[in-house]
């Protein structure tokens, strides 16, 4: 069984969405808990482990266990080929963060940067999810 | 001991990531999203050898991760761990064997062009 394009299509934007924030809050909230954890240079569990405990870095922590979980959803129907590209908007959102609430400086190189993942994104988003035959298709002729 | 740490994670996460795609393909597409269907999803993934695998790869991407994000800026360590992708692209092409057509191509050129202005300017 598998979903008609349209439908196919909604589900994936919306889990797309989940998938690009999720990222995008985990990945913040993790750097912002680890600088203040400090510089963590160990083969060792324990000062992980310990970082663990450092609130920024627990909700960071469970912001990216839900990017996990809606990433595997969305790649039980869609290409790898195309949900790459598509997440990629989560670096455009990373370099938005910094620069307007972690007040970084971003460079022209930079926006010209963003403006071609941007073109890119959309242009991989206009092609469809799913190029190869489903795997439950596929094992009844 | 900052590129050692991107190299590892560049490496796990193209392993976690192309051994994700094979076993949820396998799994085939998910449509009921009803907390008990997906506990019956999560049962039946944690009883998949590839995607047992890929969680052990991502558990080692994140830590070395982690180590990154602690002695590097967020705006470095983000873009150029997306170097794995020009790798897990082709490694959709020629083991998932996805058809990559024009326009899809070219828009992962253009995504990848402009990751590498954001890491390397």
């Amino acid at each position: 069984m598998t979903s008609p394009p349209k439908l196919l299509k909604l589900k994936t934007r919306i889990v797309t969405a989940i998938v690009v924030v999720a990222n995008v809050l985990g990945n913040s909230f993790l750097s912002r808990g680890m600088q203040s954890v400090g510089a963590l240079i160990s083969l060792s569990p324990v000062p992980y482990i310990r970082a663990l405990f450092n609130p920024w870095v627990a909700v960071g922590v469970t912001l990216l266990i839900v990017w996990l979980l809606s990433h595997m959803a969305l790649l039980s129907w869609a290409d790898l080929s195309y949900v790459l590209p598509v997440t990629s908007i989560a670096y455009v959102l990373v370099a938005l963060v910094g620069r307007f609430l972690l007040h970084e400086q971003v460079s022209t190189a930079r926006w010209v940067g963003i403006t071609l993942i941007m073109i890119g994104v959309s242009l991989v988003g206009c092609t469809s999810p799913r190029t190869t035959v489903p795997h439950d298709r596929e094992a009844q002729p | 001991m900052k590129w050692l740490l991107v190299t590892v994670i560049v490496l796990a996460t193209t392993a976690g990531e192309v051994l994700q795609a094979i076993g949820m393909r396998r799994h085939g597409e998910i449509h009921d999203f009803r907390p008990g269907a997906l506990g019956r999803v999560a049962s039946t993934l944690a009883r998949c050898r590839y995607i047992l695998a890929a969680m052990v790869a991502m558990a080692v991407s994140f830590f070395a991760f982690m180590a990154l994000v602690s002695m590097s800026e967020l705006s470095f360590a983000v873009p150029v761990t997306a170097a794995s992708y020009i790798i897990e692209t082709l490694f959709a092409k020629y083991l998932l064997k996805e058809h990559i057509g024009r326009t899809r191509w070219t828009g992962v050129l253009l995504v990848a062009c402009g990751v590498a202005l954001l890491a390397f300017e």
